[in-house]
């Protein structure tokens, strides 16, 4: 039904609103008086050196790309879920499989160590 | 005609449902620091008005005239655009919690949500995952180390944990056959799901506890190592957004958790939109508690937790729930 998705938007529209009002609020209440030392990004009180923007760990890298294969089968388990009532034991075998296949694939990456931070 | 009579009557409900959603992030932000105040034998804020209850007002006041800093090399655009998106996703994974039941004023119906969603549950995860976005950019744009660390933590740590939050309310969809929160709740008639499927409850609330990076899981945050993670170089109001944000998710979190396995605004006696709101405030306290309580983790500590115990973990409940419901189909 996808008129029951009109006040979302509503809700969307409103929320915006207020988001957009309290930052021109903060931004024309307040004066500013921008110096150089105030803009510097914060590095406990010594002046930033090097760039922020630094490369950071391939694990991160591991996490997401793990996520992206769990996350799909959580999009396949859910409309399984909702209608599990009806599939009974053929849906649970079937579904069973499929985790089974996939917990194979979070056993391998465990023993590969991408798991492992250090 | 009609079509904008429903409109404005969908945008005053509105205004009136995020008013009171403010109105309810900022006095949880008093309760809490009034609590932890206690946990720790202390008095809390109790400075403005009587016990401190202007407070919340004076912190709005203070955010609001602060001068606001975009840091030197800050990619511009996305900085300003981080928090909002952090609030607003926020404040709009509460639009399809349901609060109470149906009312009938003057021939219209009106329902006791924003919206009566039929995907409810979906949506709010959708909504949630949104945020992750909020973090990142923030803590990127800032060009600054301390959020940049902070953002790739957080992003890593809630889109770990965005697998168990997911898979650990799936048995209490297969339990419904609905995504609906309403329709979950009203499965709810006899036993509340917390009662039938605890160990759902307690892998939904770990794991929603790292997706709004409270303690033990406020690494992305942790003041000791990284300042103040994402939102360092944010100041003014734009802080108080990321602020907002996060009290917003917990009201949006015990939402959650009241609907699907406490029973939602059903209860004896009182009225139900109390019955909701008690049902809240009580995991709100909970998450307070356990904020007093528990130590932070460490960031290995935390991804083992995730992906070693919980994931697994969920997978079996999922498996066995199944083969209960299977096996006795009528319980």
């Amino acid at each position: 039904m996808p008129e029951s998705y009109v006040p979302i938007f509503v809700f969307l529209v409103v929320n915006v609103a207020v988001a957009v009002l309290i930052i021109a609020l903060s931004t024309y209440l307040v004066k500013r008086k921008p110096t150089a030392q105030k803009l510097m990004p914060y590095e406990c009180g010594m002046d930033p050196f090097g760039t922020a923007r630094k490369r950071f760990s391939v694990k991160f890298f591991v996490v997401a790309m793990l996520f992206i294969i769990f996350d799909i089968e959580a999009v396949f388990l859910y409309p399984w879920a909702v209608v599990f009532k009806d599939l009974k034991l053929f849906g649970l075998i079937e579904m069973v499989v499929f985790i089974a296949v996939l917990l194979l694939g979070l056993f391998y990456a465990w023993k590969k160590g991408a798991l492992e931070w250090q | 005609m009609e079509l904008l009579t429903y409109l404005a009557l969908m945008g005053l409900k509105s205004i009136a449902v995020l008013g009171f959603l403010l109105f309810a992030a900022s006095y949880l932000v008093l309760g809490e620091r009034k609590l932890l105040a206690r946990f720790q034998v202390r008095y809390g804020p109790n400075r403005a008005g009587p016990w401190g209850l202007l407070q919340p007002i004076a912190d709005m006041i203070k955010l609001l005239a602060k001068e606001d800093i975009v840091p030197q090399g800050a990619d511009r655009k996305l900085f300003l655009l981080a928090p909002a998106l952090v609030a607003t996703t926020a404040l709009l994974s509460f639009g399809a919690v349901p609060w109470g039941p149906e009312l009938v004023l003057g021939g219209r119906k009106i329902e006791g949500a924003v919206a009566d969603v039929q995907v409810g549950l979906l949506y709010i995860f959708a909504m949630s995952s949104l945020s992750v976005y909020g973090i990142a950019l923030g803590g990127w744009a800032s060009n600054s180390k301390y959020s940049l660390l902070g953002a790739v933590r957080g992003a890593a740590q809630m889109i770990s944990y965005e697998i168990s939050l997911g898979l650990s309310l799936a048995p209490i969809v297969m339990l419904s056959g609905s995504f609906s929160l309403r329709e979950i709740v009203e499965a709810q008639e006899k036993v509340p799901f917390g009662l039938i499927q605890p160990v759902s409850l307690f892998l939904f609330l770990t794991s929603a506890l790292a997706e709004i990076k409270r303690i033990p899981f406020d690494l992305p945050e942790a003041e000791n190592e990284l300042v103040a993670g994402y939102h360092t170089e944010y100041s003014g109001m734009r802080f108080g957004l990321f602020f907002l944000g996060e009290y917003v998710n917990i009201i949006v979190l015990g939402g959650v958790v009241a609907n699907m396995f406490l029973g939602g605004w059903k209860g004896p006696l009182l009225p139900p939109l109390l019955w909701f709101v008690i049902k809240v405030l009580a995991v709100a306290f909970f998450l307070i508690w356990v904020r007093a309580t528990l130590p932070r983790l460490r960031y290995d500590q935390l991804m083992h937790l995730g992906w070693k115990l919980l994931l697994p973990l969920s997978v079996l409940n999922v498996i066995l729930t199944g083969a209960v419901l299977a096996a006795w189909p009528k319980s």
